[in-house]
């Protein structure tokens, strides 16, 4: 009667020591490869360890608001993306997509050139995890518009 | 629990509980996707592409939780070697498969107009597709366990416990590392998400899961039916060599 209930518990520990060494290794795993598998710098990584001007990486923030400047050829945009600590410009020439906004999150792939600025061969629009109906935005455009109309 | 190992019951309660699970299910989430296509607002930046969420999330969800029943079961098997975990297990993966590459396939559809890009390198996807793979990898390897006769489901639930150990990746992948996906809107009693949204998406993964559910419940009964008919057969053909 109780060798097949020592067999079981056996395997149990087996099977939990096991699993335990699994998770530990994956652990291990995913800490090493903490700073390689992150698909983008963020703006104080970049200031804090710059990679070499010219090699291929990508930067991600936000785009600060009022930082946003189009050059009179009307395709080249600069605009500044930042994090709490660190800004880093960036210099882009194309097209941006639909949810490319100031204020709002943006992974630039690119370089560093000499200068430190950032030249981005292609913009990634990043949004955050909230969610929130149009109306709001609306209310927001109405009130502009009517702030428009009180200044005429 | 060893009561179930009785699959005569099992299967009473199976037989009692699929169609049910089918059909509230389906009601449930085309009720939630309906409402999701032609009730809910549009998203302040998003606009009308956020309504993808209701399919993206609820999948998402069933094949992270599909690998996560696997591993149980797989744990079930090894332990206490119940007849039906290993059963259970099979059933669960080829659903769960589809579920993933659903996720894989509505996330790619909405990365194009979100993000600008279909598809990236980066930690959340790139987790997610190893997922689809290891559910690829599992349906081949228990089929062929199961084909070598009775007794083999053991390394197929070695594999499930092993391959549990991408669940956590995927989850803490957009917290861990830099990512373009965003952080989770949904944790533990908190949500980012505007309830308009939140309750439509909540009701469409309750709608998802009472359907997988049926479906798992029902390829059990099939898997275990096929048994018993090769069982007889072979009984028969053994039956008739002795005459």
């Amino acid at each position: 009667m109780s060798a097949p209930i020592k067999a079981k518990h056996q395997r149990l520990v087996l099977v939990v020591i096991a699993l335990v060494a699994l998770i530990g290794a994956g652990l291990l795993a995913m800490w090493a490869l903490r700073n390689q598998a992150s698909y983008f710098y963020l703006p104080a990584e970049m200031a804090a360890n710059p990679p070499e001007a010219g090699r291929a990486v990508r930067l991600g923030g936000m785009v600060e608001a009022g930082s946003l400047k189009t050059d009179p050829d009307g395709v080249t945009i600069r605009f500044t993306v930042s994090d709490s600590t660190a800004r880093v410009p960036v210099v882009f020439k194309g097209i941006v997509p639909d949810l490319f906004k100031e204020g709002s999150g943006v992974v630039a792939e690119g370089r560093l050139d000499p200068r430190g600025q950032f030249v981005a061969d292609n913009l990634l629009a990043k949004h955050d995890e909230k969610y929130v109906p149009r109306e709001m935005k609306d209310m927001t455009a109405a009130q502009a518009r009517q702030t428009i109309e009180e200044t005429k | 629990m060893h009561g179930f190992a009785n699959p005569a019951r099992f299967l009473r309660l199976a037989r009692l509980l699929t169609a049910p699970l089918l059909l509230g299910g389906a009601l449930i989430a085309l009720a939630a996707l309906a409402w999701g296509l032609l009730g809910a607002p549009a998203e302040r930046l998003q606009g009308d592409s956020v309504r993808i969420l209701f399919i993206h999330v609820p999948a998402a969800w069933l094949g992270m939780g599909g690998w996560s029943a696997i591993a149980a079961a797989s744990l079930v098997e090894l332990v206490w070697r119940h007849p039906l975990a290993g059963i259970g297990a099979r059933a669960i993966a080829l659903p769960g498969a589809f579920f993933a590459l659903l996720c894989l396939v509505t996330g790619s559809l909405w990365g194009r107009p979100a993000w600008g890009t279909w598809w990236v390198w980066d930690g959340r996807l790139t987790s997610m597709l190893v997922l689809f793979f290891l559910y690829c990898a599992y349906v081949a390897l228990a089929d062929a366990a199961s084909r070598d006769g009775e007794g083999n489901s053991r390394i197929p639930a070695i594999f499930g416990l092993v391959g549990a150990v991408n669940i956590p990746v995927i989850h803490y992948s957009v917290l861990w590392w830099n990512s373009l996906h965003q952080p989770p809107s949904i944790t533990m009693g908190q949500s980012q998400m505007a309830p308009a949204f939140l309750w439509g998406l909540l009701a469409a993964t309750l709608g998802f899961s009472l359907l997988f559910g049926g479906i798992v419940l029902a390829r059990m009964r099939t898997i275990l039916a096929h048994a018993q008919a090769e069982a007889r057969l072979r009984r028969r053909a053994m039956e008739a060599g002795d005459a």
